[in-house]
């Protein structure tokens, strides 16, 4: 019992850090209406900038925050010079164009920072907390941090003008033009927030997993998990997706089907959401008048 | 074969048999080799998850660059080919197909891991080219008879698994213990060699096995339920990502087993130091390679002349990783092999040679290890030495094993 227990509370830990990632991809979502598959290895080469920054002799926190604002500036510059010049094109370009950034923020990461594991620290105290072995305290903080720009993404989105625009530009916009919103801005601003979003979860999920450029190539795909059962379009949704996701891969790793088939936990969710319920748990089913 | 082939190709090897005798003094070579060059292809994952063993190709091409600058093998350049597989078997197919065919390499020498080279092996055996000092430790490589075209360099995992199977038979005969193994070969292997090594006590000792895969992010789950077995001896067959976070895991969730820890992962730099050396205390391992971070070799003239070479060769890497005194080690086999090849630069004489190696040593490898091969031992290195980790560096002790 003890050891169920256990599982289930690793598996919330690693959901945590499914979680945080599955919000960049949210983010990216809202904004664009594109699945961005190199938004895990953008995150992980903003954590080596932080890292770098850290190295050179920065304090912890003010090494955070700089990252966030250089990766916000890297997201809107990929935008802008990359992704700009396929708007247009058909969504199978806007994919292949994906995943080349894929490959090219991993090689590049490999070739600067070399392939050799390296420590990231954690801005949490080392001693776990209340005295359990069961969780570290940089696990519980992670959660934090990652239920806290949840928050944060909600209000955005919910209350200030300038997220309802973002949101009216990616899911109509024409009218949006019409109406004065400038939606090329908007679509890179997306970028940046969804990039600003994932250096804070590659800087959470660094110190637990360690930092190398394939850092994020696993977890992405348990990140989308999360983000389609909870549902692409809705940051709660996708949050408690990353929880779902972490325990049940661990429940039913250790104790059904065995380690070797977690992986597929993961591709049979994505699959069977997309057949099933393809707006996610908690997403919100559109309809097109035609 | 078709009849004509057959006579043409029965032709050609009268003709050569007829030639032997003056062959000797006479310069002969295979595709790849020349008066001024000699072709060695590589394949190597310098993407990828497996990527951290990229820089052993980096190491090697740097020695390349040394022996090139000081004239080269009795005479001859070597042109160093070696290419990213990204430790994906389909495309180790594709690049060795590539440089057999296209740049006609004289043999592949290195290509690392043991998925890939199973994917090769047929091929190259096929194509009677070398597939030479293997970079994987599976027990397979030497096998002379059915594949005499490939050689291994290392020690294999089954022979390193026995070492501690008969280290825990000997000092925990009632253990219970528990094994966390990455599912591909190379974890099937530590396994065999372990339960072989146990013997008839393997179905009782072993009482927990749990894998892993290269896509999971974590393996804290596995290490959650190998704690809660209730095991108190860790085997830990993990590479090196893995190994630093099941270190960590372990002793975060106050499991404190007795642990041994596959050599794949023994280096200080790359993996007991990510994980907290405070954690890694009292680990077993075994050596067979001067660890550049240990302080016993911090003056021996072997890692002396290591570090120079670094410095002068190879200077954007780094001196602390264990892999680049591999590279450097492996690759002077090879260059050992092509001198005593002398003028005879043919792929049958290549493999006549790889397996004619009397007492070489090189000297980054532990003293008292010697590579010795035969027509029948296709394993270079078979000599290895148990150490414990003591929170700075892995302190040997006991003999040496194997023979």
């Amino acid at each position: 019992m003890e050891t169920f227990l256990h599982q289930v509370i690793a598996g919330l830990a690693t959901g945590g850090i499914y979680a945080s990632v599955a919000l960049a991809l949210v983010m990216i979502y809202q904004a664009t209406h594109h699945v961005n598959f190199a938004q895990g290895e953008i995150a992980m080469f903003s954590t080596y900038i932080a890292w770098s920054l850290i190295q050179a002799g920065m304090p912890y926190w003010v090494a955070f925050f700089l990252t966030i604002v250089i990766a916000f500036v890297l997201g809107v510059l990929v935008e802008r010079i990359i992704v700009r010049p396929v708007e247009q094109a058909p969504v199978l370009s806007v994919v292949v164009v994906f995943i080349g950034l894929l490959v090219i923020f991993n090689s590049l990461a490999g070739w600067i920072y070399t392939y050799t594991i390296k420590t990231f620290p954690s801005p949490f105290p080392e001693k776990p907390p209340f005295g359990t072995h069961l969780v570290s305290s940089h696990e519980i903080g992670a959660v934090g941090v990652t239920l806290v720009v949840l928050a944060l993404l909600y209000s955005f989105f919910r209350f200030t003008p300038l997220g309802l625009a973002m949101r009216a530009a990616a899911q109509n916009p024409e009218s949006s033009r019409l109406v004065g919103i400038r939606v090329g801005w908007m679509l890179a601003l997306g970028w940046g927030l969804a990039s600003a979003i994932g250096a804070i979860a590659g800087m959470m999920v660094a110190p637990i997993v360690f930092l190398d450029p394939n850092m994020m190539s696993g977890i992405l795909l348990y990140a989308f998990a999360a983000a389609l059962v909870g549902g692409i379009d809705n940051p709660g949704g996708a949050v408690l997706g990353g929880f779902i996701v972490g325990v049940l891969e661990n429940v039913l790793g250790a104790y059904v089907i065995g380690n070797d088939l977690k992986l597929s936990v993961a591709l049979v969710l994505i699959i069977g959401v997309l057949v099933i319920r393809p707006s996610g748990l908690f997403g919100r089913v559109h309809v097109t008048r035609v | 074969m078709s009849a004509k082939q057959l006579v043409v190709s029965a032709g050609v090897s009268i003709g050569l048999a007829l030639a032997a005798p003056y062959a000797l003094a006479q310069k002969k070579y295979d595709a790849g080799a020349s008066d001024t060059e000699i072709k060695i292809g590589n394949t190597m994952p310098y993407s990828g998850p497996a990527s951290a063993y990229g820089t052993i190709g980096k190491a090697a091409a740097a020695y390349i660059k040394k022996i090139n600058e000081e004239g080269g093998v009795n005479g001859r350049k070597i042109n160093f080919i070696s290419v990213d597989d990204g430790y994906s078997p389909p495309k180790t197919v594709e690049m060795a197909r590539k440089l057999v065919e296209q740049d006609q390499v004289l043999l592949l020498w290195g290509p690392l891991g043991t998925p890939s080279n199973t994917a090769i092996q047929k091929y190259m055996n096929a194509k009677k080219v070398p597939q030479l000092h293997v970079y994987t430790g599976a027990t397979k490589w030497n096998d002379p008879k059915n594949f005499p075209w490939t050689m291994g360099w290392q020690p294999s995992y089954q022979a390193e698994a026995r070492i501690y199977a008969a280290h825990l038979l000997k000092t925990k005969p009632d253990a219970k213990v528990a094994i966390l193994y990455q599912n591909d070969d190379y974890g099937k292997d530590y396994l065999k060699g372990f339960k072989d090594g146990l013997g008839a006590k393997a179905a009782t000792m072993i009482i927990k096995e749990v894998s892993y895969e290269t896509s999971d992010p974590t393996v804290d789950s596995q290490i959650v339920q190998l704690q809660g077995s209730g095991a108190d001896v860790f085997f830990n067959i993990t590479t090196p990502k893995f190994a630093a976070q099941a270190i960590r895991k372990a002793y975060d969730i106050g499991w404190k087993p007795v642990q041994y820890l596959n050599s794949v992962s023994a280096s200080i730099g790359s993996v007991l130091k990510p994980a907290g050396v405070e954690k890694a205390v009292g680990i077993f391992s075994v050596e067979y390679l001067k660890d550049p971070q240990d302080p016993a070799f911090a003056n021996d003239k072997g890692m002396n002349e290591w570090r120079e070479f670094m410095k002068k060769y190879y200077p954007e890497g780094n001196i602390t990783d264990v892999f680049n005194v591999s590279g450097y080690a492996s690759i002077q086999t090879l260059i050992q092999v092509l001198k005593q090849c002398g003028d005879n630069l043919t792929r049958e004489n290549v493999m006549k040679q790889a397996a004619n190696l009397k007492n070489f040593e090189v000297n980054v490898l532990l003293d008292g290890i010697k590579i010795n091969t035969s027509p029948t031992d296709f394993a270079p290195i078979e000599q290895e030495q148990m150490a414990k980790f003591d929170g700075k560096e892995w302190v040997r002790f006991g003999e040496t094993f194997g023979k």
